[in-house]
């Protein structure tokens, strides 16, 4: 029995606890032994947090035999390594806190633990969330399930990894430009970025705070929904979390998408789009037109223009947020420092990768004087514009629905020479940052057996739609299911 | 190359960024390539559009001004490289 719990989601593993078919301790220990033999070679978790896991499965054990428990007791998760757990140790996939110990936990950690949910470990990232294939971590490189020699996607490609592989059930992750989605797409699994502030960023180290937002990768988008209602709503302790009244993203999932408009966006499938992904999606939307939903031609004209918009505003809140590493209160500190401004620039010097800084110079170019209203300003003009077209769209649709990568999973060091090549990469997920709108990745087909991903896309809280969607377009599909050969 | 090494130089030194030498060549053809790529936003024809301040439009929540978080200065302390009786040490600054 205990050898196929890896295979079950988050809803059934909730089903068999209930059903007392095993413990939280043997699903636990299970998943733990699995992550001890097969993640030598995937590189999905920066820390196991092992001793904790089979502490909180006791106790999630205990209080159910009590007939206690939240809505998580006993289930297991990850989480993406930039959310801060109290006493366990948070490096954002950078040596600037390869020691950093969180003195606090993440909202979101706080509220899945609340929950009952067990937490097995940190995964691995691109450093500071910056990267789209997880080859800027310092920890190494996550390698995709599906393919050994390629890439799982970034930023949350240690989370995305983990779930592919079957080593958790859900991850989190976070997503300023796709860093949820993109590896979703990349690794047959689902991937959930909510609205703009529907989720707290509190303990959730920054990285361009108006895009960042924190959200789920899981194996179906049931789970997406139960681990969203848990995580959603207002935090005070984050300002830009917003007030808004979380439905039941469970209960929303049953409605029908009958009438559903879905909108289908013409610049999606020009130049850029593989062939074969093209097809793939295309296959998506006729099976969503089969379930009763009606499909719309609507226009995105500044699509093209979200990428530069994107790395003059992302770049520039990346300046100054990481400004805080200054080598004194935390962080990486320099050997034998000359005087402060030694210290401070050798202790970022040393403790960031090669991107990073890039990010950070480049954030501090646009922002510098004599070029802020050339960049800067220029940039929240563009993406005003691209706001609008959304919202011009939106009016027309209730779901936009396209591919969410433009390739499946790229080898390993493909392309880490230009950094404008992996930039492209995110061509059509950052459009829903820049605009603060919800958007899912589920799986929806393969191309030379990688995984390929259908994006879509809603307005402003309209995660229950999105979910809604992806779940009927599951019952009819079992992409979600296939899972990597060696890893069954 | 839209950008020469002293703009670089100037930029690492603005954010606080020793480059080793081998990596600054990497950075100044990488960076100008990505300067190069945002450019294009210079055609957009944005006139009269007011610049994006929140994606949702919202503004910032108010709290009352009162004393919430409890003093941890010992617990924070632990992550700090140099402290000293609760102070955190840098190299001298006024001789």
């Amino acid at each position: 029995m205990s050898q196929d719990l890896h295979t079950l989601t988050l809803t059934q593993l909730a089903a068999g606890l209930g059903n007392g078919d095993y413990s939280s301790v043997q699903l636990t220990e299970a998943l733990l032994a699995r992550i001890a033999s097969l993640d030598k070679t995937l590189n999905a978790f920066v820390t196991v947090t092992a001793d904790a896991a089979l502490a909180a499965a006791r106790r999630a054990d205990e209080s159910r035999a009590a007939g206690k428990g939240g809505v998580l007791n006993g289930l297991p998760v990850v989480h993406k390594d930039i959310f801060c757990t109290r006493g366990v140790l948070t490096t954002c996939g950078s040596r600037m806190l390869e020691n950093f110990v969180a003195p606090y936990d993440a909202t979101i950690v706080e509220r899945l633990n609340a929950a009952g949910a067990v937490v097995l470990g940190k995964t691995n990232m691109d450093e500071f969330a910056m990267g789209s294939s997880n080859e800027t971590s310092y920890f190494g490189p996550v390698r995709n399930p599906w393919d050994l020699e390629r890439s799982p996607g970034g930023s949350s490609g240690g989370s995305a990894a983990a779930v592919a592989a079957r080593f958790a059930p859900a991850a989190t992750g976070t997503d300023t430009g796709g860093s949820i989605r993109q590896p979703a797409a990349l690794t047959g699994t689902v991937g959930l970025k909510p609205t703009y502030g529907r989720v707290s960023r509190y303990g959730m180290i920054a990285f361009a705070s108006s895009l960042d937002q924190a959200g789920v990768i899981t194996r179906s988008t049931e789970d997406a929904a139960l681990l969203l209602g848990v995580m959603a709503g207002l935090d005070e302790r984050d300002s830009t979390s917003i007030d808004h009244p979380v439905p039941d993203y469970v209960d929303a999932l049953s409605g029908p998408i009958d009438g559903l408009r879905v909108g289908v966006v013409r610049q999606h499938f020009d130049a850029g789009l593989d062939e074969k992904c093209a097809a793939a999606v295309r296959e998506a939307l006729a099976v969503l037109e089969a379930r009763g939903a009606v499909l719309t031609e609507v226009d995105l004209p500044n699509l093209d223009l979200s990428v530069p918009t994107y790395y003059v505003v992302a770049p520039a809140e990346c300046s100054s947020n990481l400004s805080r590493f200054d080598g004194i209160r935390f962080g990486h500190r320099a050997d034998n420092p000359e005087d402060l401004l030694d210290l401070y620039c050798r202790s970022r010097g040393e403790g960031f990768g090669a991107e990073v800084k890039r990010r950070i110079m480049t954030g501090t170019y646009v922002l510098s004087a004599g070029y802020y209203d050339a960049y800067y300003l220029k940039a929240q003009q563009v993406r005003q514009l691209i706001a609008d077209d959304f919202k011009k769209a939106f009016a027309e649709v209730d779901v936009i629905a396209g591919p969410t990568s433009p390739t499946p999973a790229f080898k390993l060091g493909d392309k880490t020479d230009d950094p404008i090549t992996m930039y492209l990469n995110d061509i059509y997920t950052i459009g829903a940052n820049l605009a603060g709108l919800p958007a899912l990745s589920t799986p929806c087909g393969f191309v030379e057996g990688l995984p390929v991903g259908l994006h879509l896309v809603g307005p402003h809280f309209g995660e229950a739609a999105l979910l809604r969607c992806s779940h009927h377009y599951e019952q009819e599909t079992d992409w979600h299911t296939a899972c990597p050969e060696s890893y069954r | 190359m839209s950008l020469d090494k002293d703009q670089v130089q100037h930029i690492a030194m603005l954010a606080r960024l020793r480059l080793a030498d081998d990596e600054f060549a990497e950075t100044v053809d990488k960076l100008s390539r990505i300067v190069d790529f945002v450019d294009q936003l210079s055609q957009a024809a944005t006139d009269d559009v007011v610049p994006m301040a929140h994606p949702l439009n919202a503004s910032q929540r108010l709290r009352a001004d009162r004393v919430t978080e409890t003093d941890r200065r010992d617990d924070i302390q632990e992550n700090a490289p140099s402290v000293e009786g609760g102070l955190y040490l840098v190299p001298k600054v006024i001789e």
